[in-house]
């Protein structure tokens, strides 16, 4: 279509231009919430153009960074007997005692697939295995779980549910208090949400917030709308990504979420127990709960693997990955300890790929 | 993982449409799509169509874009 018009270099310059001014080197904080977001300010190299008092930190939008520890563990058990259907992101992200990559190596059946429908294929191609989809990701990934499970799957399918909610979680931060002026509001979780579940916290907060797209001028202008607000003391939801997301968000998609799922509150990697920020199945969904099908032996402490501290205040926003004595030495794609280096969305995976880019990791 | 790549509908045949992505031509289900026509484009995430994308609001927002900078200061 027209992408490369949101890639424009003279309108970048014209935003950051008016991003300066308006900002009057004042010291203004914003956070986005979302991997992709990451990967077009880091690729594109945006914080080396932006003003020195404009910081702009990641919050905890990579799926694959907040699932739990012990959520792989659940997976990685059921690969021992069955097979185990996942996003590519999950292979090697660490459990506390080893990765699903290492349980493949290791024999277990752990199978990458690009969509939730192919693991339910996988179930229907092998009628005598129990097949497990490793169901993670926020409000961009829920809706097509919630589908699969609606058209009937066969006997021998059903989902480790690890589904989380990003409005809940931007809640508790919020409450926590992590020193933000403004937010960048993730656009592929609202063109599903639309623009509605964010208002509550610009109340609750008095925060500006501006759902964006991922091309470089979107962030870049989503930057200047949010500066524009936080100089006239608004605290209003802006939508910057309207090629996307309406008002309303997806209805069909939510409506397939709530009939499929409620919300739970469960662990969230490096953070905590956020209260009603996951997803569980519905009684009615019972019979594909992995967790209600199979007994899953609780994880025990004593297995857990060393893991970097600092990725926690990655995944809140309150450390860059450059303050962690890890990155880049000892911590790399390669050979990753934290979570933040494991996936490919992760903050500190998407530094360390474009560290020759990017003057500020 | 929120990674949404745009397609073009080029058929469709109940939930499924077959889209091209710029050359490579793949499935994808389009049940939360109310109203989706051939030549419309869609954003697809984990192989489902999640939006129609509005060449109309595209062309607004750089429209706009263009104004605000001009009026700011």
């Amino acid at each position: 279509m027209m992408q490369n018009k949101f890639n424009d270099r003279s309108t970048a310059g014209r935003i950051i231009r008016q991003i300066k001014y308006l900002s009057e080197d004042k010291r203004i904080k914003i956070m986005h919430v979302c991997g992709t977001h990451e990967q077009t300010i880091t690729k594109h190299g945006l914080r080396s153009l932006l003003p020195e008092n404009i910081e702009v930190v990641t919050g905890p939008g990579c799926p694959v960074c907040i699932t739990p520890a012990k959520e792989i563990d659940e997976a990685v058990y059921l690969a021992g007997k069955n097979i185990v259907a996942i996003y590519g992101d999950m292979l090697r992200v660490p459990g506390t005692a080893i990765s699903l990559a290492k349980k493949k190596a290791n024999g277990g059946d752990v199978r990458v697939v690009y969509s939730p429908v192919e693991a339910v294929d996988i179930a229907i191609k092998n009628p005598d295995r129990e097949v497990i989809f490793f169901a993670i990701g926020f409000e961009t990934t829920a809706p097509m779980t919630a589908q699969i499970l609606q058209k009937a799957p066969p006997e021998n399918f059903s989902i480790l549910c690890s589904h989380r909610l990003i409005p809940p979680a931007l809640d508790f931060l919020l409450k926590e208090g992590i020193g933000i002026d403004g937010l960048i509001d993730p656009g592929h979780v609202s063109t599903i949400i639309g623009v509605r579940p964010y208002e509550e916290l610009s109340r609750k907060y008095h925060l500006a917030q501006v759902i964006a797209g991922f091309e470089p001028l979107d962030v870049l202008m989503s930057i200047y709308m949010l500066i524009k607000q936080i100089r006239n003391d608004e605290a209003k939801v802006e939508n910057e990504y309207t090629r996307s997301v309406t008002y309303e968000g997806n209805t069909i998609a939510q409506g397939m979420m709530s009939k499929v799922f409620k919300a739970d509150s469960r662990e969230w990697r490096g953070l905590a127990v956020i209260p009603l920020a996951s997803l569980t199945l519905r009684k009615e969904f019972e019979n594909f709960d992995a967790r209600k099908k199979f007994e899953i032996p609780p994880p025990s402490d004593e297995t857990r693997n060393q893991e970097c501290r600092f990725c926690a205040n990655v995944i809140k926003g309150t450390g860059r990955p450059k303050d962690c004595p890890n990155f880049g030495e000892n911590c790399t794609p390669d050979k990753p300890i934290g979570a933040c280096m494991v996936s490919t969305e992760g903050t500190c995976s998407i530094a360390y790929r474009y560290r020759h880019i990017s003057l500020s990791p | 993982m929120c990674l949404a790549v745009p397609a073009k509908v080029t058929e469709i045949n109940g939930e499924e449409a077959v889209l091209d992505y710029g050359g490579v031509k793949r499935k994808a289900n389009i049940s939360m799509l109310g109203d989706v026509m051939v030549g419309d484009y869609v954003l697809v995430h984990v192989g489902y169509a999640i939006s129609k994308l509005d060449e109309d609001e595209a062309l607004e927002t750089l429209k706009l874009w263009d104004e605000m900078l001009k009026a700011s200061p």
